[in-house]
């Protein structure tokens, strides 16, 4: 399921731990950085890497947030909707992007490039309202900003 | 412009670069420490600092380090407390973004006075950046004889390792943390044992936040006596404060502790956007109570802001102008308590689902007369009877705007609606 050069990573990952199990979490990160999403087959997968029952791998990956569950689009919109960002407009870049992608908070555009979910505080409250694209932070949005930058991610 | 510690270096070019940080005297408390001073004494310098926790509870951090015992069985650890999301708590991440090879010079220092050899920085997961930063300067201290075996030349070694999270903010209690780096869900533990004597993989253990160990190369190089100075006599050093919402110029300021609100926000952070009166802040993130006007004389250090019935916290400070509705502000964090509640105590995992449903129905005007002491009720038996602080952070929102603002809760009541929807 991992690439060659993840399975190196995996190798790696495994020495900074004094078991298997604590390589659990990045090992789940790699997976996903490669699939998308941590499928049924992916946590099998991981389970058997660490010797762990798949019923437990499940268990973990379902607290996390960050592990999807399913296949998301090219790029995953994540916008903030706590306080600081709310006090600063976030519900009108969640509604301008609902409108212009056609979609509600926790859906993929049919042509599978964008999906759009809603986050809690991401640590960036002084450059409000932000949102995060896959790994990336797009700060101090406005309107215009969000239009530039799904122009550019539709042209990619 | 005030003496700066934790972010001396964050505005010069290629900050985050070894290079950088050596031409602006980096390293050098480490270099100082290993040669000059014994493990013991390091703990006594801190100690003598004042040096309290920046990750929001201010525990002394010599204290605590010296909790831990001398000879263990089990290799003892460090954590680094990188999880940073507490909301309206931005600075960690411009310490790790902008000035990595500080945390790792602060995370050296504390290791080598405790006896650890191996170090975990838990970043949350979302920041995908600062982990490649911290990597990077990792690589680098290691390259330069700063990180590894005998480093310096001495006989102290060290890994320090990045260790991502996955989107869930009660990793960063310090019990949901361990049980994170150790692969499983972050569901908080029972304390005793307290982690200095059975922590991460049943090893003695200190958790530190990211600002509390960027403040050690100092504290080593100028000396504790320098630092004290700083602050007022109980609060010791500087504070990042976090200012976000409706401030003109909101940001991370680092200032003495004892700044009073009223310059924090007049002056540093340029006033309340379009001259508007000020209505409410929140001094220490979401899980401490609202303020009002009124408290803008109050001194920012841990026990003025204890005095005035809130607290300092993580310093996460969120301003909010006459505009700001405080049901729906209420209504905004108890969502976010609901939806990051682990699950594993009822009172904390139902009674946020409670709070909301409740204040819900109060700001889209369909509230009773009686729900506000239904409100209070679902508090009060919150309250002490969860775990961890978690079911003691998510009533506070919710508490201290009944109490703050109970007539604009009962005009939501009478008037069925919110008087500040557009
Ligand atoms: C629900 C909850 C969330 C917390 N989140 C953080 C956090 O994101 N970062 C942090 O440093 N401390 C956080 N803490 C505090 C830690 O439990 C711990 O006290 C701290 O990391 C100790 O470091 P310090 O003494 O250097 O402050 C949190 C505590 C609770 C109860
Ligand atoms: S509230 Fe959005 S980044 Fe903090």
């Amino acid at each position: 399921m991992l690439s060659p050069a993840g399975m190196e990573k995996f190798q790696q990952l495994l020495k900074r731990y004094p078991n298997k199990q604590a390589a659990l979490l990045p090992t789940l990160h790699l997976v996903q950085s490669e699939v998308g999403y941590v499928s049924k087959e992916a946590i099998d997968f991981v389970a058997g890497l660490l010797a762990l029952s798949p019923t437990y791998v499940h268990s973990v990956a379902s607290f996390y947030t960050m592990f999807y569950k399913e296949k998301m689009g090219k790029y995953v919109i994540q916008v903030c909707r706590t306080l600081p960002c709310a006090l600063c407009g976030s519900r009108k870049i969640l509604e301008y992007l609902k409108g212009k992608l056609g979609i509600e908070v926790g859906e993929t555009t049919p042509d599978g490039k964008f999906s759009l979910v809603t986050v809690e505080c991401l640590a960036s409250c002084g450059t409000a309202p932000v949102i995060q694209i896959n790994d990336d932070y797009y700060e101090g949005l406005n309107l215009e900003k969000v239009d530039r930058i799904l122009e550019q991610l539709s042209r990619e | 412009m005030a003496e700066r510690i934790v972010f001396k270096n964050v505005e010069a070019p290629n900050s985050r670069e070894l290079e950088t940080y050596r031409a602006r005297g980096g390293y050098r408390a480490l270099e100082k420490a290993l040669k000059e001073i014994k493990p013991d004494d390091l703990i006594d310098i801190v100690k003598r600092s004042g040096l309290r926790g920046r990750g929001g509870a201010g525990f002394p951090a010599g204290l605590k380090w010296s909790f831990v015992p001398k000879e263990s069985k089990l290799p003892k650890y460090l954590c680094c407390n990188a999880d940073e999301s507490e909301p309206g708590t931005f600075k960690d991440r411009v310490i790790i973004e902008k000035d990595p090879h500080l945390l790792l010079e602060g995370i050296t220092l504390t290791c080598y006075a405790i006896g650890i050899h191996t170090a975990y920085i838990y970043i949350r997961g979302e920041m995908v950046f600062g982990a490649r930063v911290l990597e990077q300067a990792i690589a680098e201290a290691q390259r330069a004889g700063f990180l590894g075996n005998n480093i310096l030349g001495s006989d102290f070694h060290l890994e320090i390792y990045v260790h991502r999270g996955a989107g869930a903010y009660i990793c960063g209690e310090e019990t949901a943390l361990m049980e994170s780096l150790e692969g499983k869900r972050g569901e908080p533990r029972v304390k005793p044992p307290f982690p200095a004597t059975r922590g991460l993989f049943g090893g003695p253990t200190v958790i530190n936040n990211v600002e509390t160990l960027a403040n050690i190369p100092d504290i080593v190089l100028k000396g504790p006596e320098w630092f004290a100075a700083i602050g007022t006599e109980k609060s010791t050093g500087t504070r990042v404060f976090c200012v976000s919402g409706h401030v003109n110029r909101p940001g991370t300021y680092e200032l003495p502790m004892g700044v009073t609100a009223r310059d924090l926000i007049y002056e540093h952070a340029g006033g309340i956007r379009g001259g508007r009166p000020l209505k409410a802040f929140i001094p220490g993130g979401s899980s401490v109570p609202f303020l009002t006007a009124e408290h803008l004389d109050v001194k920012l250090d841990f026990e003025s802001v204890a005095q005035a019935g809130s607290l300092l916290g993580s310093a996460g400070f969120i301003v909010m102008d006459d505009t700001t509705c405080m049901v729906w502000a209420a209504l905004n964090l108890c969502h976010f308590y609901e939806h990051e509640s682990c699950g594993q105590c009822t009172p904390c995992r139902e009674g946020t689902r409670w709070m909301s449903v409740v204040l819900e129905r109060i700001e889209h005007g369909r509230g009773r007369q009686q729900d506000l002491d239904l409100l209070l009720d679902v508090c009060s038996n919150i309250r002490g009877q969860t775990l961890c602080p978690f079911g003691d952070a998510a009533l506070t929102p919710v508490e201290s705007t009944v109490k703050l603002f109970r007539s604009e809760y009962e005009s939501h009541i009478q008037g069925k609606g919110c008087p500040f929807a557009p």
